[in-house]
């Protein structure tokens, strides 16, 4: 990489270790480098401890040990690094009922940049191309939940686009989505110029999106290699409760 | 599922009435209600007037009789204390079909049935020509406090979330065989509204989370309240029902 201006890697979290109030310690020395424009998916059965990792990300959680850097910011207490931490990490929640509060989707997906003190025209201009980015222009005026549960999840990723993140933080997109929203999804997510980290346990859905994968297992980093070999490391899937779904063949599948 | 489209008590229209802003809306009810509360009941002619007004905004807004009758029928738990006052009233007693009534207690019945008559048909009035959204941007344009109407949207916005929880908690219990019909057999229902409750709290928690994660700071920014606020002509407007209720109820003052 000599002669290249080196760019910060979008994420970088290094050694971090979190211990609950109650003492349970949920995750032990975690290292993991996101280059900037890059899809990974962090792969991990329940109870891994990736809903615990995905909250240090942006701080709302802060680590007993180990730092967390978002495009070469570290995060820390103080409140402007905070807000700044928490525009350019976008996390998109598991259930989009939990994301849009709003009575309606524009009002939702504007609401994180006017956090950031965005107003009027450059307001109006966020929301337009966020909800144009997930294909949702047309239902900018209607209640979250009179939207279908693949629409919702749309909007919820629209409202965290508004806010121009450095890195796109996504919970288990593909749950819950019927086959076809699950893979309008996916050419969304896949169009997207951003840097991309996908929390799952849905292996195909890894393949489909990410060069790269992570397994994260009993709070530690047991496995980061090409996505096509972890799914084929059949030893290593078992080992941490991750398995392929029946009648599917990783060594078909298409590069993404 | 098709939850949640029905409204119960706005009428889809585009009448004047409809098109009025909320705030305008808001205030001429509350102004007319305070107007017929002050007259005092000995001055019936006076609500003859105040029901013809409400007939006129009625028939403006393209709102049916029978529609708001059958609506108003809510007030008749609240009101059934009032046919108890002509027979425990004291004073003076008049005969009517063989029943000696109190002369006062027939004039405290007519008060609050006349009263709360009138004063929930103006409600009716705003709620059939105003959508329970438009109705929390009038207030929070009115200068409500911001809590007060933040509740209000959660409300709004949860509601048939919560509804939905309830309904597939019960089907799930439906189909276990539970069938209560009688108060002893409520157990069920008792312990699923526990969980009901224990559900919302926990996706309270998720939802603040979410919106700290967009960099929420304990402040609704403040960003579509300017918009489509009303104009001096819209004020002028909704104010001749006020104003017309007003000289009723200052004519009657004077009178009796």
């Amino acid at each position: 990489m000599i002669g290249y201006v080196q760019q910060p890697p979008s994420l970088d979290v290094r050694g971090v270790r979190y211990a609950y109030p109650d003492g349970h310690v949920a995750l032990h020395g975690v290292d993991l480098t996101v280059p900037r424009g890059d899809r990974v998916a962090l792969l991990g059965p329940n109870g891994a401890g990736k809903t615990t990792l995905v909250l240090h990300l942006n701080g709302i959680l802060t680590p007993t040990e180990g730092t967390v850097s978002v495009g070469g910011l570290t995060a820390s207490r103080d409140r402007d690094t905070l807000a700044e931490i928490r525009r350019r990490v976008g996390i998109v929640f598991q259930d989009p009922d939990d994301q849009l509060f709003l009575p309606t989707v524009a009002e939702d997906v504007a609401f994180g940049p006017a956090n950031l003190g965005l107003r009027g025209a450059e307001l109006a201009a966020r929301v337009d191309e966020a909800l144009a980015a997930v294909g949702m222009s047309e239902h900018r005026d209607r209640a979250p939940h009179h939207l279908s549960f693949g629409q919702r999840r749309r909007v919820a990723v629209a409202t965290v686009l508004a806010m121009h993140p450095e890195i796109l933080v996504l919970d288990e997109p593909s749950s819950n989505l019927d086959p076809a929203a699950r893979r309008e999804l996916a050419e969304i997510l896949r169009g997207l110029p951003v840097t991309l980290l996908m929390v799952t346990h849905d292996l195909p859905y890894a393949a489909e999106l990410c060069t790269r994968s992570v397994i994260l297992d009993a709070g530690r980093i047991v496995a980061d290699a090409p996505t096509l070999d972890i799914l084929t490391d059949e030893p290593l899937l078992a080992a941490h409760r991750l398995e392929l779904p029946y009648a599917f063949n990783p060594h078909t599948t298409p590069h993404p | 599922m098709g939850a949640g489209h029905a409204h119960v008590l706005y009428r889809e229209s585009t009448s004047p009435v409809h098109r009025l802003p909320p705030e305008v809306k808001i205030t001429a009810m509350v102004l007319f209600t305070v107007a017929v509360v002050a007259t005092p009941r000995e001055a019936y002619w006076a609500f003859g007037g105040y029901a013809l007004l409400v007939a006129a905004v009625a028939a403006l807004a393209r709102v049916g009789p029978r529609w708001l009758l059958g609506r108003a029928l809510i007030e008749l738990p609240f009101v059934l204390f009032a046919f108890a006052l002509p027979f425990f009233g004291t004073g003076d007693r008049v005969e009517v079909a063989g029943l000696g009534l109190s002369v006062d207690g027939l004039h405290g019945a007519w008060n609050i049935l006349a009263k709360g008559t009138l004063g929930v048909l103006a409600s009716l009035l705003l709620a059939a020509t105003t959508t329970t959204r438009d109705l929390i941007v009038g207030l929070d344009r009115l200068r409500c406090p911001q809590v007060l109407t933040q509740i209000a949207t959660f409300m709004l916005r949860y509601l048939d979330v919560l509804v939905g929880e309830a309904r597939r908690m019960r089907v799930a219990r439906v189909s276990r065989g539970d069938d209560p019909r009688f108060l002893w057999q409520l157990r069920g229902f008792a312990a699923g509204v526990g969980a009901l409750f224990l559900r919302a709290f926990e996706r309270g928690e998720r939802v603040y989370l979410a919106m700290l994660s967009r960099g929420y700071t304990g402040r609704m920014p403040a960003v579509w309240q300017g918009a489509g606020a009303a104009t001096a002509g819209q004020w002028a407007a909704a104010a001749t029902v006020p104003v017309i209720a007003a000289t009723i109820a200052v004519v009657a003052v004077v009178l009796t």
